[in-house]
């Protein structure tokens, strides 16, 4: 080996920025949802079924339904989104994306928070958008299917970012399903009373100031505590992988 | 009776020797009493190595020795270990951004998205390292012999050529260390070849390699860091 024709160790002293890594996960993550669209659909349907479900099951009267409709809905789209917890991090799991990532130079919760956010638009969004079509079924009155679609707004990015944390934690094990229910669910509970709270306050006709800046309180936490603790799961559960 | 005390490598100075105020470059990653236990069984410890810029090294040992375990040790993606990592000199996790940066790690799973191209895939990676053009990946996927499969998912493509989409990154890499676990898995004789061939030009460039496989590997002045069941030997 000669001395001569080696140049210098040349360090990089610069990478793509945070902003920018972000987006390309972003990106990457909608083009792969929307090269399997039958997994966007699940959770919608899902969703469509519990509801279409509960008038069937328990009874149609409209003096239940406008009582109960607002807290089955919260109730479908918790669990929808729950259910496709799972898929939030195991194929990149499992294909290796996900050891790129962690690789990448960027601060890991910043590239979490992108993950995070798609999970968002691809799960929660549409639940928000096709909300008030299954508050009108369900003899919700306009001013409640309103303050429900708000709460749901602000509430499902929750579930979401909490169900991050879950979902990074059972990474590794093979039946992740009940215990991440079980560590989830705990946490999804202060969000539902909140959201079913609101709109029953809102029925009554009193004001939803509070219940909304609550709320919006639980959004903030999770934005900014939700994606850490995330990534320092994810650290765990690919170190033991 | 092997010396499981600090081993460093060195590459070959005897040509430098005669020349005067020989250069001995600062090791790119330092390991220093490296211990990792997996299920209660160790498989290395007090195992301490360099790696020199300039070099290609291959992790060696029966299956099981922990090669893979000490390569994601060195990347940073496994935590349970003990000892000093030292990146130029400093303690990697004092440098962890840096360091990230500057190291380039290919697993045993290639991180490729099943339903993305070839060229989406490059894209998504490279977002995330640094700008690189269009023509740039799709000159490195043909360097790659992916040439006319640019626009398949990569579901469809062979093992073999799912995994020459991740090693395209070599070719389009600007990071002097490289970390590679069991890069020549499903890849044919041609393509073994070309690797090689990459591995020695980014020694020869003055960045590190470090390379696990069961493949005969077959480079001049290769260094050689064996690990066996529960002891490390080394030999050059």
């Amino acid at each position: 080996m000669n001395a001569e024709t080696r140049p210098a160790v040349q360090l990089a002293s610069s990478s793509v920025g945070a902003l920018a890594a972000m987006k390309g996960v972003f990106a990457r993550d909608m083009k792969v949802a929307f090269r399997q669209r039958q997994d966007l659909l699940n959770p919608l349907l899902f969703f469509i079924m519990v509801v279409t479900l509960f008038p069937l099951g328990v009874s149609p009267e409209v003096s239940f339904l406008s009582q109960a409709g607002a807290g089955i809905l919260w109730v479908a789209a918790l669990l929808s989104v729950l259910l496709s917890l799972d898929h939030l991090f195991r194929h990149d799991f499992d294909d290796g994306t996900l050891e790129q990532l962690v690789l990448q130079p960027q601060p890991l919760f910043l590239l979490i928070l992108a993950k995070t956010m798609a999970h968002w638009m691809l799960t929660g969004l549409p639940l928000v958008i096709l909300a008030p079509v299954l508050g009108v079924m369900v003899h919700l009155d306009g001013n409640s299917i309103a303050v429900l679609c708000l709460t749901l707004l602000i509430g499902t990015p929750v579930l979401s970012l909490i169900g991050a944390i879950g979902a990074a934690l059972t990474l590794g094990l093979r039946s992740a399903g009940v215990l991440l229910s079980l560590l989830i669910i705990p946490l999804y509970i202060p969000v539902l009373i909140f959201g079913t709270g609101t709109v029953a306050a809102a029925a009554e006709g009193a004001a939803v100031g509070a219940y909304l800046a609550l709320m919006g309180a639980f959004l903030m936490l999770a934005l900014t505590l939700a994606p850490f603790a995330a990534a320092a799961a994810l650290r765990i559960s690919l170190s033991n992988g | 009776m092997n010396t499981p005390d600090a081993i460093v490598h060195r590459p070959d100075y005897g040509a430098l020797m005669s020349e005067p105020l020989p250069l001995i470059p600062e090791p790119l990653l330092q390991a220093i009493n490296l211990q990792c236990e997996r299920d209660k069984r160790i498989l290395f410890r007090e195992l301490s190595f360099s790696i020199l810029p300039g070099t290609v090294t291959r992790v060696e040992g029966p299956n099981g020795s922990g090669k893979t375990t000490l390569l994601r040790i060195l990347a940073g993606l496994n935590d349970a270990w003990a000892g000093d990592l030292k990146w130029c000199g400093a303690p990697v996790a004092n440098h962890r951004e840096e360091f990230l940066r500057n190291m380039l790690y290919l697993g045993h799973r290639p991180g490729i998205k099943p339903l993305l191209t070839p060229l989406e895939n490059l894209r998504a990676v490279m977002a995330g390292r640094r700008p690189v053009s269009d023509a740039s990946l799709n000159q490195a996927l043909q360097g790659t012999g992916l040439a006319g499969y640019e626009n398949v998912p990569c579901r469809n493509l062979s093992a073999g050529q799912q995994r020459r989409v991740a090693l395209a990154r070599l070719l389009i890499a600007d990071e002097p260390l490289w970390l590679l676990d069991e890069v020549f898995t499903a890849i044919d004789a041609d393509g073994v070849a070309a690797i090689e061939a990459l591995l020695q030009q980014r020694a020869a460039e003055g960045g590190a390699v470090l390379v696990t496989t069961h493949h005969d590997l077959a480079l001049p002045n290769m260094h050689r860091l064996v690990l066996g069941k529960g002891g490390v030997t080394d030999e050059r």
